[in-house]
C-alpha cells in the first residue's frame, strides 16, 4: 500500500503565545514547534498499516526550511519518504494549502491519505475535506476507529454525542482524531536514520491566498478572580453571585 | 455590494438546533448592511415542520431539501445541496454553524466554489467585496482578524457567541424545493449510534461542567451529570480525564480538545493548564473548586471555591436544584 501523511509543525501546547511585532503573528522566539498532535495520530495510523500490510509512508509537509525538523521526526517514527512543499510563510488559507498538497499528491498514487483532523496553530479543520474535494475523493473527518478492508476503509467517527460509522473506497483521505491510537516515541536508531534522510524539497503553487490575516491579538483581558470562600459553606454565596451578579443561572 | 447570504441550518431529531438559529440571524445583520437577502437552507428527511422558523428569525426564503438520503448527516449529499443552493441564488456569502456538522461541510463547499473560508469565527463584518472574520488561533491563546477575499465566501459561526435574534411568529417567508444529485456520494454512512447519557455536545452547550484529574474515578463523573442535567449543560473533561478513560474525546476542552465560549463554565478539580484555559477563557463566567489554593485557575476564574469537589458538588446542585424548583 502507498500511504500519505500530511504534517505540519505547530509551536508546542506548552508555549505562552505572544503577538509579534507586526501584530499580524506571533513572536517565534522561544517558541518550540511540535509536530501537531493530530498528525502523530496519523503518523502512526498510516506505520500501523504499512507493518500490517506492507507497502511505504511518506510525510509531506507545506512549510519553511524548519518544517525540515518535523519531517525528520516523522522518519523518526518509521516513515520512509518525507517531502516538504516550499512556503516560507505562514499561509491562513485552507484552501491555498489543500490546492499545495493536490499538486503534489494527485500524481503520488496513494491508496490512502491520512491527516490530522485540524492544527492547533490554525485550527481550521479544512485541509483534509477540501484535499477530498480537489482531488475527487471520499474523506472521512474525526477518525477514532479504522479498518482496511479488501479496496475499502471502515471508519468510525465521534461526533456531537454519538458515533458514526462509515466506508469509503480506496483511495481515500482520513482524519485522525484522538483515540485512533498511542503515537510510538522515535527509536533512538530512527533518529540516527533521520539526521542522514535526504528530503524532497519542491516548489509548491501557493500562488492562489484568499485568505489574509489582517491583524492577530491577545483574546481580552478577564476582570479580577474572586475566591468566594472555603468547602461547601461558600456555595449559598457562589449561587448567588451566579444568579445576581454574573446573571448565568 | 448587495449580496445574499445562504444561512445553513441543522436539524437533530426533528428540530433545528439554537446555531442554525444564531447563523440566521447574523446573516440577516450582515444582509440588512448591504441591502441583501437571507435564504435559509432546510435539510433532512420529512422536514416540512421545520421550515417556518427560519422566517422567524430573519430569512427572506427558505429552500428546503427534503430526502431521505438527508436524515441524518452525509458530507457528500449535504454539501452537494449547499453548493447547489449557492448557486442558484448566486450566494456571496454561505454562513454555517461550528458545529461538528458544520466544521466538516464547510470545507467541502468551499473547495467546490473556490471559496475562502473562516472557521469559528467570534465576529464578522463585510465590508465592501471582504469578509473580515475574527477567529480563535492557537485554540484561542490568540484572536486573528482575517479577510476573505475570494468572491464566493464560506464562514462557519461558533456557538453561543452571538446570540439568535428573538424570534417573530408573525414574519413567513417563501420555501423552494431542491433535490438531492444521486451521484453525489463517495462515502457510505454505514450507521449511526447514538451515545448514551445527554447528546449535548460542550462546543454547543451554554453551561458546562467539567470535570479533572481531581474527580479520581469514571463514576464521580456521575456527580457532574447530575449537576449539568439540573442546569441543562454538558459535562466537559481535562485531557487527563480523557487520558484516564472517564470520559469520550468528544468532551475534552483544551488545546488538543475543543475550544469552547459557554455563558457559565464549572471546572471541578482541574488546575487549568495553560492548553486547558486556551480552549475555554472564551466563557463569560468561569466558576473553579479545587482543594488546592495555589491551583492556577484559582488566579484566573471568575468565582472560586478552595475545597473538596466531592462535598462543594452535592451541595452546590440541591442548592441550584432548589432555586431552579
Amino acid at each position: 500500500m502507498k500511504l500519505i501523511v500530511c504534517i505540519k509543525e505547530v509551536p508546542d501546547t506548552e508555549t505562552y503565545i505572544k503577538i509579534g511585532a507586526d501584530q499580524k503573528s506571533i513572536n517565534e522566539a522561544n517558541v518550540t514547534f511540535i509536530m501537531n498532535p493530530y498528525d502523530e495520530y496519523a503518523v502512526e495510523e498510516a506505520l500501523k498499516i504499512q507493518e500490517a500490510r506492507g507497502g511505504e509512508v511518506t510525510a509531506v509537509t507545506v512549510g519553511g526550511e524548519r518544517a525540515n525538523d518535523t519531517l525528520r521526526t516523522a522518519i523518526a517514527m518509521g516513515v520512509q519518504n518525507a517531502v516538504r512543499i516550499k512556503s516560507e510563510q505562514f499561509v491562513s488559507d485552507g484552501l491555498a494549502i489543500a490546492k499545495a498538497y493536490a499538486g503534489v499528491i494527485g500524481g503520488m498514487g496513494a491508496d490512502l491519505i491520512l491527516l490530522g483532523k485540524e492544527t492547533i496553530d490554525d485550527g481550521s479543520t479544512q485541509t483534509g475535506p477540501m484535499l477530498g474535494e480537489l482531488l475527487n475523493l471520499p474523506c472521512i473527518t474525526m477518525v477514532t476507529k479504522l479498518e482496511i478492508g479488501d479496496g475499502k476503509v471502515t471508519a468510525e467517527r465521534e461526533v456531537s454525542g454519538g458515533v458514526e460509522t462509515i466506508e469509503a473506497p480506496m483511495p481515500c483521505i482520513i482524519t485522525a482524531q484522538k483515540g485512533l491510537n498511542e503515537p510510538r516515541y522515535p527509536s533512538l536508531r530512527g533518529k540516527m536514520m533521520a539526521k542522514k534522510a535526504v528530503i524532497d524539497e519542491k516548489d509548491g503553487a501557493m500562488d492562489a491566498v484568499q485568505v489574509e490575516i489582517l491583524e492577530m491579538k491577545s483574546p481580552p483581558a478577564r476582570g479580577e478572580a474572586r475566591v468566594v470562600g472555603e468547602g461547601a459553606d461558600a456555595v449559598p454565596e457562589l449561587v448567588r453571585l451566579l444568579k445576581e451578579e454574573a446573571k448565568v443561572i | 455590494m448587495a449580496c445574499t447570504i445562504i444561512a445553513v441550518t441543522e436539524q437533530h431529531q426533528g428540530e433545528l438546533k439554537k446555531p442554525g438559529f444564531e447563523v440566521i440571524s447574523e446573516a440577516r445583520r450582515l444582509a440588512d448592511g448591504c441591502g441583501g437577502k437571507v435564504i435559509a437552507v432546510v435539510l433532512g428527511s420529512g422536514i416540512d415542520g421545520l421550515t417556518a422558523s427560519p422566517a422567524h428569525y430573519g430569512a427572506d426564503a427558505v429552500i428546503k431539501a427534503d430526502d431521505q438520503k438527508l436524515a441524518s448527516y452525509h458530507p457528500d449529499y449535504y454539501a452537494a445541496v449547499i453548493r447547489n443552493a449557492a448557486e442558484s441564488v448566486q450566494a456571496g456569502l454561505i454562513l454555517m454553524p461550528a458545529t461538528d456538522m458544520g466544521k466538516d461541510l464547510a470545507p467541502r463547499v468551499a473547495a467546490m466554489l473556490d471559496a475562502g473560508l473562516a472557521q469559528d469565527c467570534l465576529k464578522l463584518e463585510l465590508k465592501g467585496d471582504v469578509l473580515e472574520a475574527e477567529r480563535p488561533m492557537y485554540a484561542g491563546k490568540a484572536i486573528a482578524r482575517v479577510a476573505v477575499r475570494s468572491k464566493v465566501k464560506v464562514a462557519t459561526l461558533r456557538p453561543n457567541v452571538i446570540a439568535a435574534a428573538a424570534p417573530d411568529a408573525s414574519k413567513s417567508a417563501p420555501v423552494e424545493a431542491l433535490t438531492v444529485p444521486d451521484t453525489a456520494a463517495k462515502l457510505n454512512v454505514v450507521s449511526v449510534k447514538k451515545a448514551e447519557g445527554a447528546s449535548l455536545d460542550v462546543a454547543e452547550a451554554d453551561i458546562i461542567v467539567t470535570g479533572g484529574r481531581g474527580m479520581k474515578d469514571a463514576g464521580n463523573f456521575k456527580l457532574l451529570e447530575t449537576l449539568a442535567g439540573i442546569l441543562g449543560g454538558a459535562v466537559g473533561a481535562t485531557r487527563a480525564a480523557v487520558d484516564a478513560g472517564w470520559r469520550p474525546h468528544a468532551d475534552q476542552v483544551g488545546q488538543t480538545g475543543k475550544t469552547v465560549s459557554p455563558n457559565l463554565y464549572m471546572m471541578f478539580g482541574a488546575s487549568g493548564s495553560i492548553q486547558h484555559w486556551a480552549g475555554m477563557s472564551g466563557a463569560k463566567c468561569i466558576v473553579a473548586v479545587n482543594k488546592n489554593p495555589e491551583a492556577p485557575i484559582m488566579e484566573k476564574a471568575d468565582y472560586s471555591i478552595v475545597g473538596d469537589l466531592f462535598e462543594v458538588v452535592p451541595a452546590l446542585t440541591e442548592a441550584i436544584q432548589k432555586i431552579k424548583g
